[in-house]
């Protein structure tokens, strides 16, 4: 397969990701989105490892899955201290820190 | 065979996508992530990166969607109110989001990578597998390796300090 599919496969899924975070409002969703995106990166980034012949590109895309679990790590932290406290779960209604 | 097997792992990493977006109920986007992720590694494992893919399916499929289930069973699988706060967000997000992969698609098109419409080079047999991985991440990427691993340390605790239940009379 030509390299250029997957990555019009990966900007296509990055698209998706980019889409659900602008419209969904529920943040363990808005989570999965940003996997979506992280995952399209990763995408990329060992296709073009295939096209150059080096393996550097896929403990780059390593290295993203690591900090990708981190991100989720804390981020159901947040929810789940979020849901505690009895606050609405949903992005637009927690603007505390909005100015 | 190559060909079939990337237009059915790309269907199905795309369905699964949109599948996330698509779904009212948390849960089954939780599910149709975890299809997504099984796909990519079908992808990856085209690309000849057997060791990403492998990562892929215990770490990602694995660990981290059996963290999402767990918290979406805890918090419920509610769905969103219909109470919508940006007027015409509906219609303006898609927008922006085709906005975003025409942008990507004119890089790609306009890239000056001869290589980009090649199969890419034949590549020796061992290439990606956790040898060859695991000899660059100790070697040559020793300290990221180790940078990556005190990220993930600070994660965890992070993540108990995050959700940890409070005694009563302590501030928020």
């Amino acid at each position: 397969m030509n390299i250029e599919w997957y990555i019009v496969l990966s900007s296509l899924l990055f698209a998706v990701g980019a889409m659900g975070i602008l419209i969904r409002r529920s943040p363990v969703v808005i989570l999965l989105c940003l996997e979506l995106m992280l995952n399209a990166g990763n995408l990329a980034l060992v296709a073009f490892s295939r096209m150059v012949d080096n393996q550097q590109g896929q403990v780059f895309a390593i290295v993203v899955m690591v900090v990708a679990a981190c991100e989720v790590v804390v981020g159901l932290g947040l929810i789940v201290a979020i849901f505690r406290r009895r606050l609405p779960l949903d992005v637009d209604e927690l603007r505390e820190l909005r100015g | 065979m190559e060909a079939v097997l990337f237009f059915l792992a790309a269907i199905g990493a795309l369905g699964g996508a949109i599948g996330v977006v698509a779904m009212r109920n948390p849960f089954y986007s939780v599910l149709a992530l975890i299809v997504h992720l099984f796909s990519l590694a079908v992808l990856f494992l085209l690309l000849s990166a057997a060791f990403v893919a492998a990562a892929q399916v215990v770490v990602y499929a694995g660990a981290v969607m059996v963290l999402y289930v767990f918290v979406v069973a805890y918090i419920g699988g509610g769905e969103e109110s219909a109470w919508e706060p940006i007027p015409g967000q509906q219609f303006i997000a898609p927008l922006l989001g085709v906005a975003i992969f025409v942008e990507l698609a004119i890089a790609v098109l306009a890239s000056s990578l001869l290589a980009l419409g090649t199969d890419g080079p034949d590549v020796k047999a061992g290439f990606g597998d956790p040898a060859g991985i695991g000899y660059l991440l100790l070697e040559k990427f020793l300290l990221p390796f180790e940078a990556s691993s005190i990220l993930l340390l600070l994660a965890a605790v992070g993540a108990i300090v995050l959700a940890s239940r409070r005694r009563e009379g302590e501030s928020a």
